[in-house]
C-alpha cells in the first residue's frame, strides 16, 4: 500500500510555526525556571530577601482557580488540592510587613490571597496535608511544632524586623501562643476567623472586634457543604440501591426478576428521598427545624418528604406493610445522614454528638431491621 | 449563632477561676464567645455554646481551663 501526500497539505500551519519560532518571546519568569520544577501560575514574581528568593503571589483569582474551587466543593480531588508549604509574599512586602500564617489547602490559600488586594504581607503556609486551618488544628497538623519548624526553616528573623506572627483564631485549637514564643521567639497574635476581616483587623492595629471572633453558619455556608456530603455517601448509596433491588425480588416465587425491578425501583425512590432530605434539606434548613438533636431533625424532614412520596407509591403498591416499610426506611436514612452532618458544623460538641449517637443509632438500626422485615413480608 | 444551639449540659468544659491570672486570651480564641472578663477574671457566660474545640485550654497560661474534646 502506498500513501501519497504529494498533493495534500497535511500541515497547513507549518509555515506560520516556523515564523513564530524565530521570533523571541521574552518571559520575565524564565530566569526562575529550574530543571525538574514547575512555576506555579499564582506566582506573580520573585523578590530577593536576606533569606533568598521568595515567591510573590497574585491576589486576583483566575478562572482556573474558580473551576478548581467548584470541583473541590463537589468533593473531586479534594485531598490532593494543596500548595507547597513555606513562605510567600503578597503585594510589596518588606521588613516591617506582617506575617500571616495559613494552611496549605489551596481553597484556604485562595480564600486568603483574594482578600489581600491592597495589603503588603508575608504568608507563612504550614504543611497541613491539604486540610483547612480549623480541621487541621483539631487533628494536630496545624500545630505549635509545625509553626515553630516553619519559622526556623524559612529563617523568618532574617525576613522581618519584628517578632510577631498572625495566626488565624481557629488555629488556636492546635497552637499554644506561649509555646511558640518560647520555642521560636515569635509572639502569636490571633487574627480574625474570616480572611475577609484581615484588612480591617490590620487597620485597627491588630485588634479584632467581637464579630470577627465568632463563627457563623449562614444559609450559604451550610449550602456550600452539601455537595461534599452527598458525594461522600454516593458509593454507599449505590451499594444500598443494589441491595434493595435484590431484596425486592424475594417473594412467593423465591426470587423474581420482574418483582426485583418493579419493587426495587420504588424502594430506590424511598432511598433517594431519604438522602435528599438528610444530606441536603436538613443541613440547609438546619436552624428552622425545631429539635436540637440532628437525628430528630432528620426524622422530621424525612417524614415531610416521605408522606407525599408514599402517597404516590400507594398507587403502585397496595400493601400497607410495604408502604410502612418504605416510610420507615426513607425516614431512617434521612435521620442517619442528618446526624452525620454534626461532623461538618461549627457548633456541635463531641460530647453532644456522642450522647446523640448513643440514643439514636439503636433507634435507626431497629427501624432499619423492621422496615426490611416488613418489605420482604409485604411481597408474600 | 443565636439560633444554632446544640445539646445543653453536655460540654466537659471546666474553668477554675482561682487559677485564672486574667490574661483574657480565652475570650480571644473562643469562637463561640463562651467567656467574658469580669473584674480581671475569666467567667463562663455561655456554657452551652461550648463545642469543646480546646482552643482555650491550649492557650491558657495558668492551666485554669480543662476540656475533654474527644476525637470529633
Amino acid at each position: 500500500m502506498k500513501i501519497s501526500t504529494s498533493d495534500v497539505n497535511i500541515m497547513p500551519a507549518m509555515d506560520k510555526t516556523i515564523v513564530s519560532c524565530s521570533t523571541e518571546i521574552s518571559n520575565p519568569m524564565d530566569e526562575y525556571e529550574k530543571p525538574g520544577f514547575k512555576l506555579c501560575y499564582y506566582v506573580d514574581r520573585f523578590i530577593q530577601t536576606d533569606s533568598g528568593f521568595i515567591p510573590v503571589i497574585k491576589s486576583k483569582l483566575e478562572t482556573k482557580d474558580l473551576f478548581s474551587t467548584f470541583y473541590v466543593r463537589c468533593g473531586i480531588n479534594r485531598y490532593k488540592y494543596t500548595v507547597a508549604p513555606g513562605l510567600y509574599g503578597i503585594g510589596k512586602p518588606d521588613k516591617n510587613s506582617e506575617v500571616l500564617v495559613t494552611a496549605n489547602f489551596k481553597l484556604t490559600f485562595d480564600h486568603l490571597r483574594k482578600e489581600l488586594d491592597d495589603i503588603n504581607a508575608w504568608i507563612l503556609v504550614l504543611d497541613t496535608k491539604g486540610i483547612n486551618v480549623w480541621c487541621a488544628a483539631g487533628k494536630g497538623t496545624f500545630s505549635t511544632r509545625e509553626l515553630v519548624n516553619r519559622i526556623k526553616n524559612c529563617t523568618l528573623e532574617k525576613i522581618v524586623d519584628h517578632k510577631r506572627v498572625i495566626v488565624p483564631q481557629l488555629g488556636a485549637t492546635g497552637v499554644s501562643a506561649r509555646d511558640v514564643k518560647e520555642q521560636s521567639g515569635f509572639r502569636v497574635v490571633y487574627g480574625p476567623i474570616r480572611a475577609g476581616d484581615i484588612p480591617a483587623f490590620l487597620k485597627n492595629n491588630r485588634k479584632a472586634d467581637k464579630n470577627m471572633r465568632q463563627v457563623t453558619f449562614t444559609l450559604y455556608e451550610r449550602f456550600i457543604l452539601t455537595p461534599v456530603e452527598i458525594q461522600t455517601i454516593l458509593k454507599l448509596a449505590l451499594i444500598t440501591a443494589l441491595f434493595l433491588l435484590v431484596i425486592s425480588g424475594f417473594g412467593p416465587d423465591i426470587f423474581s426478576f420482574s418483582k426485583a425491578w418493579e419493587r426495587g425501583i420504588v424502594s430506590v425512590f424511598a432511598l433517594m428521598a431519604g438522602i435528599f432530605s438528610g444530606a441536603f434539606v436538613t443541613p440547609v434548613l438546619l436552624p428552622f427545624i425545631p429539635p436540637r438533636e440532628f437525628a430528630l431533625k432528620g426524622i422530621i424532614t424525612g417524614s415531610i418528604f416521605a408522606i407525599p412520596l408514599i402517597t404516590i407509591i400507594s398507587f403502585a403498591i397496595s400493601s400497607f406493610a410495604g408502604l410502612l416499610a418504605l416510610f420507615l426506611f426513607s425516614v431512617t436514612i434521612s435521620s442517619y445522614l442528618a446526624m452525620n452532618f454534626t461532623g461538618a458544623t461549627p457548633f456541635t460538641s463531641p460530647s453532644g454528638v456522642e450522647k446523640e449517637m448513643k440514643r439514636y443509632i439503636p433507634v435507626q438500626l431497629t427501624s432499619l431491621v423492621i422496615s426490611s422485615g416488613l418489605w420482604i413480608y409485604s411481597a408474600f | 449563632m443565636e439560633n444554632l444551639k446544640y445539646l445543653d449540659d453536655v460540654s466537659t468544659l471546666v474553668l477554675n477561676e482561682e487559677k485564672c491570672i486574667g490574661c483574657s486570651l480565652c475570650t480571644e480564641v473562643c469562637p463561640q464567645a463562651v467567656f467574658e472578663m469580669k473584674q480581671n477574671k475569666a467567667h463562663i457566660v455561655d456554657f452551652n455554646a461550648c463545642m469543646e474545640c480546646g482552643a482555650c485550654v491550649n492557650n491558657c497560661p495558668s492551666e485554669a481551663i480543662s476540656v475533654n474534646p474527644g476525637v470529633g
